[in-house]
Order: structure tokens, then C-alpha cells, then sequence
């Protein structure tokens, strides 16, 4: 294996019909981690974690995943990969058992009828084993979809937005999960588009348009974008948010219940559009900027650079 | 109140979207005005059960003025069509085993001399019977033909040979199917008409499901091979194509009673090219089709021809041309022949292979055609 790295690609790009959906992206994931992969709906995600595990073929770019050439070893990584794709894709029509026993089947995991049994164990379904998967709820139906990417043991989790749909009790048992894996040393790259989810990874990439736009820690993308963020309360908050917003020097204005949140890149230019409004009704102060701020600056800007008009 | 009543709003707002849904879905739309007019075709066109023209050979012993009249009217009539002479009767056999000719004439020798002694010589028409539409037209003119060509000859001093008592003794034997049962001729060609339906619908859908359900992409994320995917899914429905050819074996021996002559494990051997071939169509139509409810319709719209132009609805030999051209290429029609010959005609394996090949063929051809568009959708 290539240093502490499981995934480490370079200049990776795909193109469907001319249309370039994945953009010379560079990613590097270290063994053990949980990686965020964020972005807008469109930008990239799906296609990119299915180059990485042999899916598609990107049409430029190199690098490796678990050591392998991800060009011309793909069924070396499939083999060590654990893919969850964004759909459901187990088989509805089949029983929970008869899922895990497909997909041991097809890795030929060792000890089979043993792998499967801990496995519903693990899950707390063996009582329930019989029951079609399609008659799960989505809770379920996600954590019987995490149970069939583990069977085989695999190095390497690919997760592609596995908490869409999901209550935020299904949703905190699977990242306590996760972390417990990623202790034991499996790593993780997951697609997601909550803020929570975001800031339980250890690091994290944000695309849009296909292209890479931030990526580090939470405290370092935060950092890296350079946004200052004012928060206000008070009274006629619409109104004043109408008016901010017509100011090219705000760049965003987002309501939170009975605040405001008032974000853009140039402090200076920004306090003097706000300054107008320091009124005595209204309760003006700096805050740090959120995560989500941060992202929907990239993306404004990623749109004016990329998308084509 | 005029919320909570029938609204011709709210009904036209469904109606347009119904037009607009059925204009973005291509393929229905087609197949709506596709279907009907192929029928059309098909049905108005193609299918004619008054079949003319048949192969006709020739085994002549004689060659006398009368034998030559014979198989000059014959020539000259629109239900045989008179194109080969054999020289032995094994030959003749052979010809009508393999089902390139309908019929043989058997003309004995001397047969010239005897009718002018007023002997009334034997005359031979073979027919094969196995579809008994198809030959019953032209069983019922060759009495007339025969006796009108040879009245024609038989003038002045040898006219008292046709006033007194028919000249000839025409025989007609019907081959493999005597007394003309239908039920001989059916039974054996669902054998194929049933394979072709399930095995093209149920192939076609099975790896679209998978496509369309989105497993697919999880059983290729898999360590599983594309070829291993695709071989695991076509066996389960070979077999299920064999307990079908069973089934309809035991009906066609035990309800039916079709005369079974040929080797049944010759049949069930020529069958897996036959369910191969079929198979085949149904992944290239997976491969095209998006929905499962596309597949069904293309799958329909292979299996129409099939029925309509193979010779199992009509004869095929009663079809225009073009017709046939198109019935030759289906594997089908060949299916059929080779059916009928093993069971009624109990076909060797060398008389069944004319057959045999062109089933082969098409089967390379479409897998070639498959294979090339499975590869392009995996990226
Ligand atoms: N097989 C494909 N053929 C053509 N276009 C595709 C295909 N797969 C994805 N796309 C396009 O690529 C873009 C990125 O899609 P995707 O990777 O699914 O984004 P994400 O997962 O980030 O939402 C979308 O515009 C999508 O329409
Ligand atoms: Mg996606």
C-alpha cells in the first residue's frame, strides 16, 4: 500500500456527451478516516465514487485506490470495497437472509453461513430474517444495505448519501456506527448533504460543478473560505432582509428563526454596507461563520465560474 | 361548489398531462402506432392461406406425349411450381423429408402407353401433409388439371377414352399426416411459439428489472463478471425453457397423440439453439429497452412477426415474397421445419441441419449485436 493513503487519485475526469461531470478532481483519503464528500445535487459525487470502485472508467487522471490502479485493477479494489449505492439495490423480492447470503456468495466470503448469521445478529434482525427486504422501512432498508457492504470484511467503505431518507435516530446510530469501524481501522468516504453529518467526518471535500472547491478539516475549509458572517435580530426582519439583500457587497442573507444571518468574503466592504442599518431597534454582532455559510458562498461562486450561462 | 363537482378543468388538465406523458415516452408511442400498422401489414398483406406456387418435383419414368402434357399444364398452373426432376425415389424422399418440395409427382413408366391401351395407369401425387392447409388447394386442383391437360390430347380416334371412363388413376398420397389432423401440424409448432414468447419476454425483463431497480449496479460494483451476470441469469431460464418443450411434449403424446417418429433427444439437443437464439433477442432487447414496460412491448414487437410469418398461423409458402424473405431470417420458422420434420417426418440429424443453420446464424448474429450494445452500457 502507497503510504498511509487508501485513496489517492489525481486530475480525475469523466465526460457523458461532451459534458464534463468530473473535473480533473484530486482527492487523498487516509487509512482509518471518514471523509465527507459534499456538494450540490448534479455536481459529481455518484460518478466519482463509481470510478473509484471500476463502475466507470474515468477518461483522464490516475491514482489508486487500496493500492490498486483504479485504470486497470478494479477487480482487485472491487474485491476490498464496499459500495452503497444511493438507491436502494439489494433485492426487494428477496428475504433480508437470502440478500446477505447473495452477496457473500458473490465476494465468496469464507464461512458463509456463519458471516451471515453474525451479521444479523449484528443488526438485530435475526428474528426478523425472513422478512423481504422490500418490506423494510428506510431505516432498515439502510442498515441492511451497511450490513451487505461489510460482509465481506472490505477495507474500504464507499457510502453514497446512506442517510437520505433516514430518521435522525437511524441517522445518529449509523454514524456512531461508522466511527466505530473507522476505529477499527476500515475507512470511509461518504456523500452527504447534512451540516451535522459534514462535521462528524475528520476531513471532508466539497465539489460543485465537478470541480474540487474546498477540502480539510471543518475548521480549515471554514478558515479557508475567509467569510465573515453577522448575525442580527430585531424587528421587520423580511424587510431587512429585502434590503440587504439588494447590496452587492452582501453575499448572502439567510434567515435563522428570529435572526438573520448576514455572510459575503470582504469584511471591510461588508460592514460598510451594514453600517446603514446599526439601528438602536436592531441587535448587530459577529459571529463565527457556519459550515453551511461557507458552502453555499463555494457554490455561488463556483456557479458564476463554471456553469455555463 | 363548483370545486367539489366534475370539472372539465381538472379532467382536461388530466388529459393533457396524459398526452404530454405519452408524447416523452417514444418508444410507446410508437410501438401504439407501430403495432397496429404492423398488424395491418401483416395480417392484410402477408398472409394469404390459398398458398400457390409449391415446389414441385418431378420423378418421371415415362417420356411419352402424356407425361410431358401433364408436366407442362402442371408447369403452367399457379399452384405447383414444377422446377426439378429427380431420378430416384429415394431422392424424392429425401426432398420431401427435408421440406424443400411440397410435392412429388410420381409418374409410372409406360404411363403413355397404357392410357392410349385404355389401361388407366396409376398416377402419384406425394404430398407432404404435414400442415394440411397448406396443400389441401392444391390437392383439390390437380384432379381437375390432370384430367383437363389430358383431354386435351386425347382427340379424334382416342376420344372415346375420356368419354367412357377416366383416363389415369390418380392417387394422392398424404405423407406424415394422412388424415390431414390439424392438431399434428399446431401442437408441434407451439413448441417454438411458446419458447419464443417466454424466453424473449422473460429474459428481457429479468436483466432490465435489475437495471431499472437499480440492483444492477450493485451486483457490478461486485466482484461478480459481467459474463458470469449474464450466464447465471440466462441458465435458471434455459431450464425453463426445457420443462416447457416437455410439457409440450406429454400433451402432443398423450392428449394429442401426434405420431412422434424422430429421436426426442435430437430434439431436445436442435432445441437449445433454438432457446439460445431466443434468449439472445431478449438481452439485446434489455439492452435497448429502459423500463421493463419497454422491454414487453419490443419483446412483442419480435414475437408478431414470428407468429404471423413462420408458417405456424399460415402457411408459409402461401406468403408474398417479401414476406418470406422476412420469415426466413426468424428463427422460427426454421424451428418449426425442424419440429415437424424430427416428430412427423422422423428427420435424421443431417436432414434436420438445412434446419439447424440458419437458427445458428441468426443466434451469432444477434449475440454479436448484443454483446456490443451490453458493453456500451456498462459505461
Ligand atoms: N450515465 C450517465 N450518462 C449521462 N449523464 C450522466 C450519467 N450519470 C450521471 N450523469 C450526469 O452527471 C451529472 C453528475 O451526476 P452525479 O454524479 O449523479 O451527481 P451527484 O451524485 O453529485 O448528485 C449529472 O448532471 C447527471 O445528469
Ligand atoms: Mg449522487
Amino acid at each position: 500500500m502507497n503510504g498511509e493513503h487508501v485513496i489517492d487519485v489525481r486530475n480525475v475526469t469523466k465526460r457523458f456527451n461532451g459534458k464534463t461531470v468530473v473535473n480533473r478532481l484530486a482527492l487523498q483519503v487516509r487509512r482509518g478516516e471518514i471523509y465527507g464528500f459534499l456538494g450540490p445535487n448534479g455536481s459529481g459525487k455518484t460518478t466519482f465514487i463509481r470510478m473509484l470502485c471500476g463502475l466507470l472508467t474515468p477518461d483522464e487522471g490516475e491514482g489508486s485506490c487500496l493500492g490498486f490502479d483504479i485504470r486497470r485493477q478494479s477487480d482487485q479494489i472491487k474485491l476490498q470495497v464496499g459500495y452503497m449505492t444511493q438507491k436502494f439495490s439489494l433485492y426487494e423480492d428477496l428475504s433480508i437472509r437470502e440478500n446477505l447470503d447473495f452477496i457473500a456468495r458473490l465476494y465468496r466470503v469464507r464461512d458463509r453461513r456463519e458471516a451471515v448469521e453474525k451479521s444479523l445478529a449484528r443488526l438485530g434482525l435475526t428474528g426478523r430474517h425472513k422478512q423481504l427486504a422490500g418490506q423494510l422501512s428506510g431505516g432498515w432498508k439502510q442498515r441492511l444495505s451497511l450490513a451487505a457492504c461489510l460482509i465481506h470484511d472490505p477495507q474500504l467503505l464507499l457510502l453514497d448519501e446512506p442517510t437520505a431518507g433516514v430518521d435522525p435516530k437511524a441517522r445518529r446510530d449509523f454514524w456512531d456506527e461508522v466511527h466505530k469501524l473507522a476505529a477499527g481501522g476500515l475507512t470511509a468516504l461518504i456523500t452527504t448533504h447534512y451540516m451535522d453529518e459534514a462535521e462528524r467526518c475528520h476531513r471532508l471535500a466539497y465539489i460543485a460543478y465537478g470541480n474540487l472547491l474546498a477540502h480539510g478539516t471543518v475548521e480549515e475549509v471554514v478558515a479557508a473560505a475567509g467569510l465573515t458572517t453577522w448575525s442580527v435580530s430585531g424587528p421587520d426582519l423580511p424587510r431587512l432582509a429585502e434590503e440587504l439583500r439588494a447590496r452587492p457587497a452582501v453575499e448572502q442573507v439567510v434567515a435563522f428563526g428570529n435572526t438573520l444571518h448576514i455572510s459575503a468574503r470582504d469584511a471591510e466592504r461588508l460592514r460598510d454596507a451594514l453600517s446603514p442599518h446599526f439601528t438602536p431597534a436592531h441587535h448587530w454582532q459577529t459571529i463565527p461563520s457556519g459550515l453551511e455559510d461557507v458552502f453555499i458562498s463555494l457554490m455561488q461562486t463556483a456557479r458564476d465560474q463554471y456553469a455555463k450561462p | 361548489m363548483k370545486d367539489i363537482h366534475f370539472s372539465v378543468h381538472r379532467f382536461l388538465a388530466i388529459v393533457i398531462k396524459e398526452f404530454i406523458q405519452m408524447r416523452r415516452d417514444r418508444l410507446t408511442f410508437g410501438m401504439m402506432i407501430g403495432i397496429p400498422i404492423l398488424q395491418l401489414i401483416l395480417f392484410g398483406y402477408a398472409i394469404n392461406s390459398d398458398p400457390k406456387h409449391l415446389p414441385t418435383a418431378i420423378l418421371c419414368a415415362d417420356n411419352g406425349i402424356f407425361s410431358r402434357t401433364l408436366v407442362y399444364s402442371m408447369r403452367n398452373s399457379d399452384y405447383f411450381a414444377v422446377d426439378h426432376v429427380v431420378q430416384s425415389e429415394k431422392e424424392a424422399h429425401r426432398l420431401l423429408a427435408t421440406g424443400k418440395y411440397q410435392f412429388i409427382l410420381q409418374i409410372p413408366e409406360d404411363f403413355t402407353r397404357r392410357i392410349l391401351r385404355g389401361e388407366c395407369p396409376g398416377l402419384v401425387l406425394l404430398a407432404d401433409a404435414t400442415d394440411p392447409s397448406a396443400t389441401s388447394n392444391a390437392i383439390t386442383a390437380i384432379d381437375r388439371l390432370a384430367r383437363e391437360a389430358l383431354d386435351r390430347d386425347l382427340k379424334g380416334p382416342l376420344q372415346h377414352l375420356r368419354m367412357e371412363r377416366n383416363a389415369i388413376d390418380l392417387r394422392i398420397h398424404r405423407m406424415y399426416n394422412p388424415e390431414g389432423i390439424t392438431q399434428y401440424n399446431i401442437v408441434p409448432g407451439l413448441m417454438g411459439v411458446i419458447l419464443t414468447m417466454t424466453m424473449v419476454m422473460i429474459t428481457s425483463l429479468a436483466i432490465t428489472r435489475e437495471r431499472e431497480r437499480g440492483t444492477m449496479e450493485n451486483l457490478l460494483s461486485t466482484p461478480a463478471h459481467p459474463l458470469e451476470v449474464m450466464i447465471g441469469k440466462l441458465v435458471p431460464y434455459i431450464l425453463v425453457g426445457y420443462v416447457q418443450v416437455c410439457l409440450i411434449l406429454v400433451a402432443a403424446q398423450f392428449l394429442f397423440e401426434v405420431p412422434m417418429l424422430g429421436s426426442l433427444s435430437l430434439l431436445l439437443a436442435a432445441a437449445i439453439v433454438f432457446i439460445a437464439a431466443n434468449l439472445a433477442v431478449g438481452i439485446t432487447v434489455s439492452t435497448v429497452a429502459t423500463n421493463q414496460l419497454q422491454a414487453v412491448q419490443m419483446s412483442f414487437f419480435f414475437f408478431l412477426p414470428s407468429l404471423l410469418l413462420s408458417g405456424f398461423m399460415f402457411p408459409f409458402r402461401g406468403m408474398p415474397t417479401w414476406a418470406q424473405a422476412i420469415g426466413q431470417i426468424l428463427p422460427l420458422t426454421h424451428f418449426h421445419r425442424l419440429v415437424r420434420g424430427i416428430l412427423l417426418k422422423g428427420n435424421t440429424p443431417e436432414e434436420i441441419l438445412p434446419h439447424l443453420l440458419p437458427i445458428s446464424v441468426f443466434l451469432m448474429t444477434v449475440l454479436f449485436i448484443g454483446w456490443c450494445r451490453y458493453r456500451q452500457t456498462l459505461d
